[in-house]
């Protein structure tokens, strides 16, 4: 009998099949004239006569709950907020579920909610409805929270838009948050913390300026997840400059010590986006510090990333495969 | 101090320093190292050498030798009552001749991944109730520590190893012996080399007249190492040099060798699709069995499938075929779905290149 591995839900290869494969048994996908699953985007998209209203779900479980950044609680709401800010679309009210473990302390609970509160408060996004639900001891790890969330689409950015000639931005250092949460794991003392951040103005800023093509977050996967999405579905070749990609230091090097690359490890406050060439600058601008241009969008091979390395060879950059795991040596 | 080894002016100096050597003819250059691999391929190093300057892979991936024998050995024992199985990432997802441990683990078996042996005898530790296996692997790079373990823990009666640890220069020089595949100069490995210095490696200059290089990881490493057995082949000299010095020295590191010999005797061994490889793997002394999972357990292996039919790991490992001449390769092989070992690990030739392009 076929089983349900932990690499089902990594964040590659095997991930996006395992999704195909349930989606396809899904039958209506989509509203009228909206989209949904039949595009597999950070949100769902419902028209509503001249407006448009964004509409997402995702289920939250990390280890350790808490962690360098934030914790389960801040990760909830900034996920899915993120996933309709980078849609286009304002965030406007939110959902929160939590699945307990039986025997979870109420002192973390409590951190857990305040953080929940902090959060909401900071992006100014109310949560309107929730529920709860206590399980037998062992039938989750503590607790797995879901969020959904609503927002009303400003300018519909897509993951199929990205046109030949646009330059390639990513908001900040990649990474992050994977590390962050892998070097709390292993024990290491570092100052590196998770990127857990909302995304909305940024988004908005960019909208503002006008040009954005394509857009995403890259979460699970990272960077290379994202961008071989991108480029999958808006049928084009990424070429990417690494000395350009940042990361930081210390993400780096935690990265070579568990041989783990910081390009396939999750961000949690981060967009990527392809933007016209002739708005590049001042999007960058509006971006703030830490933004890049990492490269430019070509024709051909369409589908595919290629990598200009450090050292000036050329590879493909490749989305993840399998768990991530620490290597032997 | 590492960013001179990645320097991109320095890798274009290195780089036009092979091309002005103008090298006549083709040149097979092996490395016998997954990092290696990752590394070649990680920064493009093949795109920037001149085309009759061919890198091919050796037997450099520990996971990747691992029989299937001592895989089904172990996801028997995972299957056992109160037995934990621990294991590197990188092995959890191996196809033994049917089944994986990560196969295992979702079918009940409790596999648990672990970073170094260290943490496997802590869980050996914490449960005093449990047997707990771990799986042994690696070159001459993890033997020591596994030995060290071995000697700091001698009364943890519920703690043993399924020994797969194996050495390289043996199998270098099997394939030199057979002839199959030509090989004209080695990069060798720095982390084994770090333990063992380069004195295993004279018998390969000296009687098979190669040059040998040990080479550090960093692209530019690379770089330099691959000029300096050009210029080697190019003056018709084949001695053992050390690129990588800020590591290696020529007697290695003789307190991790004592420690190793000390626990482990050199052993025949087979390598997954190469077959047996005299003097190539070490097992347990004696007195050290009572760590012997082999010798601990009564486990009947039967009907061992070490290579799926068409798989080409073991020609890959021989430096005889590519990735993208195996048939099942990016087809019905994937780091996902693997049938054959090479797929696996990010040190195997071809998980390397599915990840990398080919």
């Amino acid at each position: 009998m076929k089983r349900v591995k932990l690499s089902h839900g990594a964040g590659g290869e095997l991930m996006q099949e395992f999704i195909q494969q349930i989606v396809s048994r899904i039958e209506l996908k989509r509203t009228l004239e909206g989209s949904g699953l039949d595009k597999l985007e950070d949100s769902g998209i419902i028209n509503l006569g001249d407006k448009k209203i964004a509409f997402t779900t995702d289920s939250y479980t990390v280890n350790p709950i808490f962690f360098p950044g934030g914790d389960i609680g801040k990760l909830s709401v900034f996920g899915t907020v993120n996933d309709l800010a980078v849609m286009g679309a304002k965030p406007l009210a939110l959902t929160l579920s939590y699945i307990i473990e039986e025997g979870f302390s109420f002192e973390h609970l409590e951190r857990i909610t305040s953080s929940v509160n902090e959060a909401s408060k900071r992006v100014k996004v109310p949560i309107i409805s929730g529920d709860t639900k206590v399980v037998e001891k062992g039938k989750v790890d503590k607790i797995i929270i879901n969020t959904s969330g609503v927002g009303m689409v400003y300018k519909l950015i897509t993951n199929y838009g990205a046109r030949p000639g646009d330059k390639i931005i990513v908001s900040g250092p990649v990474g992050n948050h994977g590390l962050a949460l892998l070097a709390k794991r292993f024990g290491f003392e570092t100052r590196l913390k998770s990127d857990c951040a909302p995304v909305w103005d940024i988004v908005d800023a960019m909208i503002k300026v006008g040009g954005v093509h394509a857009m995403k977050d890259p979460t699970r996967g990272g960077l290379a997840a994202c961008l071989n999405e991108l480029a999958q579905k808006s049928r084009v070749c990424f070429l990417v400059n690494e000395e350009k990609i940042p990361v930081e230091r210390e993400a780096r090097s935690i990265g070579e010590i568990l041989g783990i690359d910081p390009l396939q490890t999750a961000c949690e406050g981060r967009i990527v986006a392809c933007v016209d060439a002739s708005h590049s600058k001042s999007i960058l601008e509006v971006m703030g510090t830490g933004a890049s241009i990492i490269g430019e969008v070509k024709s051909r091979p369409k589908g595919r990333v290629i990598l200009q390395t450090i050292v000036g060879g050329k590879r493909f950059l490749e989305a993840p495969v399998g768990e991530l795991h620490p290597r032997i040596c | 101090m590492l960013e001179i080894f990645r320097n991109k002016s320095v890798a274009s100096e290195i780089v036009k320093r092979i091309k002005d050597l103008n090298f006549p003819g083709k040149v097979r250059i092996m490395h016998v190292c997954g990092t290696h691999e990752q590394t070649i391929a990680k920064f493009g190093l093949r795109k920037l050498l001149p085309p009759n300057i061919k890198i091919i892979c050796g037997p450099g991936c520990p996971v990747c030798c691992e029989t299937a024998f001592e895989i089904d050995f172990a996801v028997q024992l995972a299957f056992m009552k109160n037995l934990i199985i621990t294991s590197f990432g990188d092995m959890y997802r191996v196809p033994g001749s049917s089944l994986s441990l990560s196969d295992a683990k979702s079918r009940g078996g409790d596999v648990r991944v672990v970073y170094g042996i260290n943490e496997s005898v802590e869980i050996a530790k914490k449960n005093p109730g449990k047997e707990v296996v771990h799986i042994a692997i690696g070159f001459e790079t993890t033997a020591p520590s596994t030995a060290i373990e071995i000697l700091e823990n001698q009364d943890l009666d519920n703690f043993s190893i399924l020994c797969s640890h194996r050495l390289i220069p043996p199998a270098m020089e099997s394939l030199l012996e057979s002839g199959e595949c030509k090989i004209d100069g080695f990069i060798c490995p720095g982390h084994v080399s770090a333990i063992i210095g380069s004195k295993p490696y004279e018998p390969i200059a000296r009687r098979f007249k190669r040059p040998c290089v040990i080479t550090g990881f960093e692209p530019n490493d690379v770089l330099l190492a691959i000029l300096m057995i050009l210029k080697q082949l190019k003056e018709g000299e084949s001695k053992v040099e050390i690129e990588y010095r800020r590591s290696v020295k020529p007697a290695g590191n003789t307190l991790a060798l004592e420690k190793m010999y000390e626990v482990f005797e050199v052993c025949d061994k087979s390598w997954r699709g190469i077959g047996l490889i005299p003097n190539s793997g070490l097992r347990l002394r004696k007195k050290f069995e009572g760590f012997d999972a082999e010798k601990k357990f009564d486990v009947e292996i039967t009907d061992v499938i070490d290579t799926k039919p068409g798989c080409k790991c073991g020609e890959i490992m021989k430096g005889l075929a590519e990735p993208k001449d195996c048939p099942h390769f990016r087809k019905s092989c994937t780091p996902d779905h693997p049938l054959g070992a090479c797929i696996v690990s990010v040190e195997g030739p071809c998980n390397v290149a599915y990840r990398y392009g080919d």
